[in-house]
């Protein structure tokens, strides 16, 4: 069921906007079509911000999880 | 190439750009660009490009920094009067961005050493103040195949065409032939409003930054028209003229040229 195997991972504890993006956007760019990456974000902005601007840049948000005081997102590269 | 932490944190406004991101980050640390000219255009120019790390920025100019430039001229700083402006250039592109290699050419263009000179750079961006240099710079650029960035400000005018050679039209294909000596007065004769300069330079290195990341559409083709007293731009196109002398079907200009220098105004400070 809740099979989707991240190939990354990164974790963006404690990182505020707009770096929380930016850390995303370049990991995305080191990955292949289609791989998975899993991103842990603070709540508030980061959680607003991170999966718009990720959408925006044609990737697919798979899932928005929340854990505790963070979120973990996972997201398919376009 | 990885970027570093700390570029990370320094180019992240642009990074965040669509169609720009680490890769094209990484580009514009890889390119190099020549200026031609410290002064009004080249100054904001020098400023951007810096700004946004380019890797390599080569400068021309063989004047030095006078207290009358500091109006437009805004690398310039008031303790830097008397230094040449392409140390006084330097100083202020590597103390914004220590990324930058910044390459001084304190000298003035000439037949001689101008292809020397371009080859190694990617694009030009002539910020040139006179028709002599104007129209080598043209030449040199079509001759090596080099995209240019013209610009050329006026009083309250301004105006800036990208010429991609024997794609889009070059200067000649404008303006086939250089004023006459004395019929047109140059900007130290005129006068120029410095945030013209500062306009047309800004727009210079948008057009070289495009060109580097391959985004958008350049002004190749295309004179932008400027007026500072409307706030009016407009756009005329200009398509390559096949009898250009230069970049036509049967060139007459093979060999670079240079004119003779006629601002009135050198010729006295010279003499």
């Amino acid at each position: 069921m809740n099979a989707i195997k991240p190939r990354e991972t990164l974790n963006l504890e404690k990182v505020a906007c707009p770096n929380s993006f930016v850390r995303t956007k370049l990991k995305l760019e080191e990955m292949e079509q289609g791989q998975v990456l899993e991103v842990i974000l603070d709540d508030g902005e980061p959680i607003k911000n991170v999966p718009r601007a990720v959408k925006e840049e044609g990737h697919e948000i798979m899932k928005v999880e929340k854990l505790d005081n963070k979120w973990r997102l996972l997201i398919k590269k376009a | 190439m990885k970027l570093r932490e700390d570029q990370i944190e320094r180019y992240s406004r642009q990074i965040i750009l669509p169609n720009v991101g680490g890769k094209g980050q990484e580009k514009l640390l890889n390119a190099k660009v020549l200026i031609i000219g410290a002064g009004g255009l080249g100054s904001p120019c020098a400023l951007y490009l810096a700004s946004a790390g380019i890797g390599k920025i080569g400068i021309v100019d063989s004047d030095k920094v006078e207290l009358n430039n500091l109006q437009r001229q805004i690398l310039h700083s008031n303790s830097n009067v008397g230094k040449t402006k392409v140390e006084s250039a330097k100083e202020r592109m590597t103390g914004i961005n220590p990324d930058v290699e910044v390459i001084t050419y304190n000298l003035r263009l000439t037949s001689e050493n101008i292809l020397d000179i371009i080859r190694n750079y990617d694009i030009i961006v002539d910020g040139s103040d006179n028709f002599p240099t104007r129209y080598l710079v043209n030449d040199a650029c079509v001759i090596s195949r080099k995209p240019l960035s013209h610009g050329g400000i006026f009083r309250f005018d301004g105006q800036a065409i990208t010429i991609l050679p024997h794609q889009s039209a070059c200067y000649r294909c404008l303006f086939p032939e250089p004023p006459l000596p004395g019929l047109v007065p140059s900007c130290q004769e005129a006068g120029i409003l410095g945030a013209v300069a500062g306009i047309i330079g800004t727009i210079q290195a948008n057009e070289a930054l495009k060109y580097i990341l391959e985004i958008g559409n350049l002004l190749a083709g295309k004179l932008l028209v400027f007026n500072a007293l409307d706030s009016s731009f407009r756009q005329v196109k200009v398509p390559k003229d096949p009898k250009c002398q230069i970049c036509g079907e049967s060139p007459t200009v093979t060999k670079l040229i240079d004119y003779e220098e006629f601002c009135s105004l050198k010729k006295i400070k010279e003499e």
